[in-house]
């Protein structure tokens, strides 16, 4: 039973006092001066004038940074599908697997988690440049479909890799999916295998018993799922940095260069609010998904 | 007959068993692994180039090693990931007790509010921090080391203590509260009753949240980014102006030291708390429920 802090007041408050003031000042009090930031504007070199106008919101509803919004929200909608898709059969051969297995597959999933996401990204540039593994391993192929053909497909020319927006797809693919497949694992984990057995044993095939058992009974799984690729992945600043060209700008790019280049604090601090309001959009909407999943178990 | 015997077919839920799952499983994971792996290869590379193999070679490590402000920055990085896990734990450790003890107004609140370092995006934090430690809280410059950290190391403490928190409570909720009860009625005051008692059960939890906090740190490179000044440079914010332009083997090596770093903890971290520890905050939530 939990006590009531009444019955210990000297120690609840010394216990309570190190975490409050650690998360109030040294984080809601930085969010909240952003939040004041999104409101205000310039006023002279150095000074922002906070709460006075509406400006930057609608700033960022200009045709220009629509775009990157809606661009951003594409780019991570079809990495979170592709994370799906990938992630889900992983996550179901987890499941099933002997305790041992299960084990060495879950570690298989997060050692490159915890790698640092630099290093990741930079790792995957090796891969995608015009002389890295990939170009080289197509000229070799073409070398030798010419060598047998003789020159049937002409001159080589490397493919366009790097700095597009298929790279930066591929690079949040890469980052995010153990993100996908973790919450896709845990409740998949919980799920009652007698009714998948008996799915089968009347005669429904792997496929069907897929879409019609395990999908609906995953369906909370699969929405936390999907939130906790998306949010990153419509957040993320390193990947389209560096895998990106010009035009794969994502919505935190646009952030950065606000604070770092253009200096306009207010306009960057209400795009970045904007994220924040998605991000908790986000996690009603995925909160709705599961009461209603609850509900319907219940 | 023998042959039977030993070729069990795949019973109907071991899926792991079909071999559509295992090419799909195999893909995975060279997916993930060949970047990887073949940065740590190419490491070894006698070339400029990382994409030919021309023979085994220790030059780049030497050359990373005797690149002074590497070194600087890879000395930065730890010393904040120590500073940053050591304050984490503590006050990560306060919270769980706190929120698994205690029933207090407002505790609905303090435990979503714990929960949103966690979720909100990396940039947003970045950029509060930025404008916290240039408007409310300017960090001096020249102060000595590691004085000089100190904006990165309470940026670092703020996304990771909560980390610390879910790892810790996980791990009271298997605490039997009678062994408390038992130590304060045989008198030992609160505080005792806490070092005793609580703190050796969820030690554990504790080692294994000090490396899950000390990997965070380690691994961070957007909020370091926006926090730290012109003159303190971290390992991540050093190699992202190396490799802004150019994949070089030396960046490689430095690489290969950090991803082994991160291998061996990971591993620690393992043999304290179990997979648990692998995917603390990361289930979607699933693993409070349990």
């Amino acid at each position: 039973m939990e006590q009531s802090w009444r019955q210990a007041k000297g120690m609840f408050g010394a216990m309570l006092s190190a975490p409050l003031f650690w998360l109030v000042v040294f984080f809601f009090v930085p969010l909240a001066i952003v939040f004041a930031y999104s409101f205000g504007q310039n006023v002279g070199l150095i000074d922002i004038s906070v709460f006075t106008t509406f400006d930057n919101y609608k700033r960022a509803f200009e045709p220009l940074y629509l775009a990157i919004f809606v661009k951003s929200i594409w780019i991570a909608a079809i990495t979170t599908f592709i994370c799906l898709v990938l992630g889900f059969p992983v996550a179901l051969a987890i499941t099933f697997a002997p305790p041992k297995a299960k084990a060495w597959l879950l570690l298989l999933i997060m050692l490159p988690f915890w790698t640092n996401l630099l290093i990741r990204t930079y790792a995957l540039m090796a891969f995608l440049r015009t002389e890295g593994y990939i170009n080289t391993t197509w000229h070799w192929i073409f070398d030798g479909i010419n060598a047998v053909s003789g020159g049937m497909l002409g001159d080589f020319r490397a493919m366009e890799l790097m700095n597009t927006n298929f790279a930066v797809v591929l690079g949040l693919v890469f980052v995010n999916l153990p993100f996908m497949i973790l919450p896709l694992y845990s409740t998949l984990d919980r799920m009652d295998r007698s009714l998948l057995e008996a799915s089968l044993d009347l005669g429904a095939g792997h496929i069907s018993t897929l879409f019609n058992v395990v999908v609906p009974m995953a369906g909370a799984g699969i929405a936390s799922g999907i939130l906790i690729t998306f949010i990153p992945a419509l957040g993320s600043y390193l990947t389209p940095d560096m895998l990106g060209g010009p035009d794969s700008q994502m919505i935190a790019n646009v952030i950065e260069s606000q604070f770092k280049r253009a200096n306009n604090w207010p306009f960057g601090a209400a795009l970045s609010f904007l994220l924040v309001y998605m991000t908790f959009i986000g996690i009603a909407i995925q909160g709705l998904v599961e009461r209603k999943n609850a509900g319907r178990a219940a | 007959m023998s042959e039977a015997t030993r070729k069990i077919p795949p019973g109907p839920l071991e899926y792991l068993r079909r071999w559509p799952l295992q090419v799909w499983l195999a893909l995975v994971a060279v997916f993930l692994y060949a970047p990887l792996i073949s940065l740590m290869v190419f490491s070894f590379n006698d070339s400029r180039f990382t994409t030919v193999w021309r023979g085994f070679t220790f030059r780049w490590y030497e050359k990373a090693f005797k690149n002074a402000s590497l070194i600087e920055a890879f000395g930065n990085s730890l010393t904040i990931a120590l500073f940053s896990t050591l304050i984490s734990v503590v006050v990560g450790a306060m919270a769980a007790i706190v929120l698994w003890r205690f029933r207090f107004p407002g505790k609905t609140a303090f435990n979503a509010g714990l929960a949103i370092p966690i979720v909100v995006p990396e940039i947003c934090m970045g950029v509060g921090m930025l404008v916290f430690f240039a408007k409310v809280l300017p960090w001096p410059q020249d102060l000595i080391w590691p004085l000089n950290l100190g904006a990165i190391i309470i940026a670092h403490v703020s996304f990771s203590f909560p980390f610390v928190a879910v790892v810790v409570r996980a791990r009271l909720a298997s605490f039997n509260r009678e062994l408390e009860e038992a130590a304060r009625d045989l008198g030992a005051s609160e505080f005792r009753t806490l070092m005793d008692i609580i703190v050796p059960h969820i030690a554990p939890s504790l080692v294994a949240g000090a490396l899950l906090a000390f990997t965070l740190s380690l691994d961070d490179f957007v909020i370091t980014f926006f926090t730290a000044g012109p003159d303190t440079v971290t390992f991540p914010v050093k190699v992202y102006s190396m490799v802004r332009f150019s994949v070089t083997p030396e960046v490689n090596a430095a690489s290969t030291i950090l991803i082994v770093v991160t291998v061996l903890l990971t591993f620690l971290a393992l043999r304290f708390q179990g997979s648990d520890a692998l995917t603390a905050g990361h289930d979607g939530g699933a693993g409070d429920k349990k």
